[in-house]
């Protein structure tokens, strides 16, 4: 077979969403933003909404997604993403209107914005990398860092008496009568992948159903905040972080099942 | 015939945001301003207009859905007294670094700190000098009526719009609480969303067949680029002062003295001028509308034909700095302010123009 015969559209098994245009990632090796990005540009292109699609990056690692998927975007303020997106959806209601958020940006300095949200039930979906650290300040503790877990303000391990616990948001979030659909997924897995495709692919389909707040977390791994290889920061994450984060749908009040 | 109606200040907002087409106001309670938002929950502008009212968690909350909702090129607005304004201040930054159109209204009440109730005009650096960080300007406008609190609407909107700026009504408690006669502005549709992508080619619509996205952020990590923004801003503000500095000037012609102040204050003055001049003394009024830009000539024209100024506030002592950094000559700047919520009279104000002047 010649090279032209190969480049058919039916001989295609994988190829970069056109959504996703060809600005080189500030992301590290591993990380799982990259990936992320990839799903949520590939959901959009299949649901056919780039032309209602409207992102609210955080202030966090993914604070230029906009730099990366080809639909409008807003940059908020720190932890305000969930306050920006619900005027954003309540003044626009037919645009699909989702936000994409690290653990210190929704789940320490944007609790409030986040929790209201959810509970007056905002038709939007939430996207949330819970990687256990602030990836973009340099590594420092988290909410949702792991007891133990050394990082640039923990350097001997996060202790409890002086830190508190590791904060475990999205049970808290399925708990409020707003919230249509709370998961938990991973990306560290080709079966994982295509698991948390299905995910955000449910959490934009339920925005656009006017069924309330979705969020979908992903327990992503931040190789440079941990200081692990990408190949080991997997291993940690499996290892460590699914213990307190245990993937699989935490709340599912939809017909569909994911 | 024009329907002349009597409400209070804060009431007046409400009804005036709804008539001018506005499409979304988030709020958060807070004494004294709490009844424009009471106001629209009673009238329920979305089973008439559309408009979207929204109580929210707070108004850290509340300025970032304005943020938000200015982004897609909608006119919204917010409304808090001091403390709360205080919160808002990191959001009102983006707006400005965003250059969004929107409308923040601060009902000033007594501070430092959860303060007092009652009326103050003690944020007057907060909203002239930036408030938020980094370098920029809200365009304020200081209603003294209940009619300019209504009128200011329409006006502040269009001047958001106008330059692509976030401008703050900084009105007082008095004004918002005061029940005074209103004509209201004609009712407005609210813009189609045709309208709004002609008007807001910047928008964030949601990106229509033919246009790249467009994005709304506020960072840049290449100093030479943000520089360029600032000085991008900073030309727009230059601008905004030559064109749009507004104010009102009362029995100046023959002043010997001139009296200075905004908003409800300058009501109490105009009546201490009258009093002043029905016991013979020659006394001006000089009302600045907008705070920001400065009536900086104006201060200076008539620095040149008084024996002093009198700067009246509500406070220790802020606009008075804007007064003595634009006068043309060397004339005496004295000022009289009463804080902690209390409001001064108008012999109040005679004794100390008499009192600071030696006018016997
Ligand atoms: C008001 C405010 N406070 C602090 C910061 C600094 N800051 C930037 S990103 C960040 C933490 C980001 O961590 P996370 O949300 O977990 O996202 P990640 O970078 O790990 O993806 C902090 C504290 C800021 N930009 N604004
Ligand atoms: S610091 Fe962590 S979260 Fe940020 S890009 Fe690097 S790996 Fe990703």
């Amino acid at each position: 077979m010649t090279p032209e015969q190969i480049k058919k559209p039916e001989n295609v098994v994988a190829q970069r969403p056109a959504l996703l245009n060809d600005n080189t990632m500030h992301y590290c090796p591993g990380c799982s933003h990259g990936v992320v990005h990839k799903l949520v540009a590939e959901v959009i292109e299949e649901m056919g909404a780039e032309h209602i699609a409207i992102g609210v990056a955080p202030v966090g690692c993914a604070v230029m997604a906009y730099n990366y998927i080809d639909v409008d975007w807003i940059e908020a303020a720190h932890g305000r993403a969930p306050a920006v997106a619900t005027a954003v959806k309540r003044l626009n209601p037919s645009r699909l209107v989702f936000t994409y958020q690290g653990d210190g940006d929704l789940a320490a300095i944007g609790t409030a914005e986040t929790i209201h949200a959810a509970n007056r039930g905002e038709n939007i979906a939430i996207i949330f990398i819970n990687n256990g650290i602030y990836g973009m300040t340099g590594g420092q503790m988290a909410p949702t860092t792991l007891e133990g877990m050394v990082t640039a303000t923990t350097p001997y391990g996060r202790r409890v008496d002086l830190n508190g616990h590791h904060l475990n948001i999205s049970p808290l979030l399925a708990q409020l009568e707003g919230t249509c659909y709370v998961t938990r997924q991973s990306v560290h897995t080709a079966a994982a992948v295509r698991k948390a495709k299905k995910a955000i692919r449910q959490a934009f389909e339920n925005s656009m159903k006017g069924l309330g707040t979705s969020v979908v977390e992903i327990v992503s791994t931040c190789s440079s905040g941990w200081k692990l290889t990408p190949a080991k920061a997997n291993d940690w994450m499996v290892e460590h972080m699914f213990e307190a984060y245990p993937v699989g749908d935490i709340k599912n009040t939809t017909t569909q099942k994911s | 015939m024009e329907e002349v109606r009597l409400m209070k200040g804060n009431e007046a907002i409400a009804h005036a945001a709804i008539r001018y087409g506005v499409d979304g106001y988030f709020g958060y309670p807070i004494t004294p301003q709490s009844e424009i938002l009471e106001t629209l929950e009673e009238l329920m502008p979305w089973e008439t207009t559309g408009m979207v009212v929204l109580q929210a968690e707070s108004e850290v909350a509340a300025i970032n859905m304005v943020y938000g909702g200015a982004s897609t090129g909608k006119a919204v607005m917010t409304s808090s007294s001091s403390p709360g304004v205080s919160l808002k201040q990191e959001g009102i930054s983006y707006i400005a670094a965003g250059e969004l159109p929107a409308l923040i209204i601060n009902c000033m009440r007594g501070g430092p700190g959860l303060g007092t109730l009652q009326p103050s005009q003690a944020d007057y650096f907060q909203a002239t000098k930036g408030g938020g960080h980094g370098d920029y300007h809200l365009i304020v406008l200081a209603p003294a009526t209940v009619q300019e609190m209504a009128d200011f609407v329409g006006l502040g909107f269009d001047l958001a719009y106008k330059w692509r700026n976030p401008v703050l009504m900084l009105a007082d408690g008095v004004v918002g609480q005061m029940m005074e006669k209103v004509v209201l502005p004609e009712q407005r549709p609210r813009r189609t969303e045709r309208e709004i992508a002609e008007q807001c080619p910047w928008a964030v619509t949601g990106r229509p067949e033919g246009r790249g996205p467009n994005v709304l952020t506020t960072l840049e990590l290449d100093p030479l680029k943000m520089e360029q923004h600032n000085l991008h801003l900073q030309k727009k503000y230059d601008a905004i002062s030559a064109e749009e500095v507004r104010y009102e000037e009362i029995d100046t012609e023959d002043a010997e003295y001139l009296v200075m102040a905004f908003g409800s204050v300058a009501r109490i003055c105009q009546k201490a001028v009258e009093e002043a001049r029905e016991q013979g003394i020659k006394v001006g009024l000089l009302r600045p509308i907008t705070l920001w830009p400065f009536p900086a000539e104006a201060v200076a024209r008539l620095s040149n034909k008084v024996k002093g100024i009198l700067v009246v506030e509500l406070n220790a002592g802020q606009m008075i700095e804007d007064v003595r950094l634009n006068l043309d000559t060397r004339v005496p700047v004295h000022h009289f302010g009463r804080m902690g919520g209390i409001v001064m009279d108008p012999d109040e104000v005679l004794g100390a123009l008499k009192e600071k002047f030696n006018i016997q």
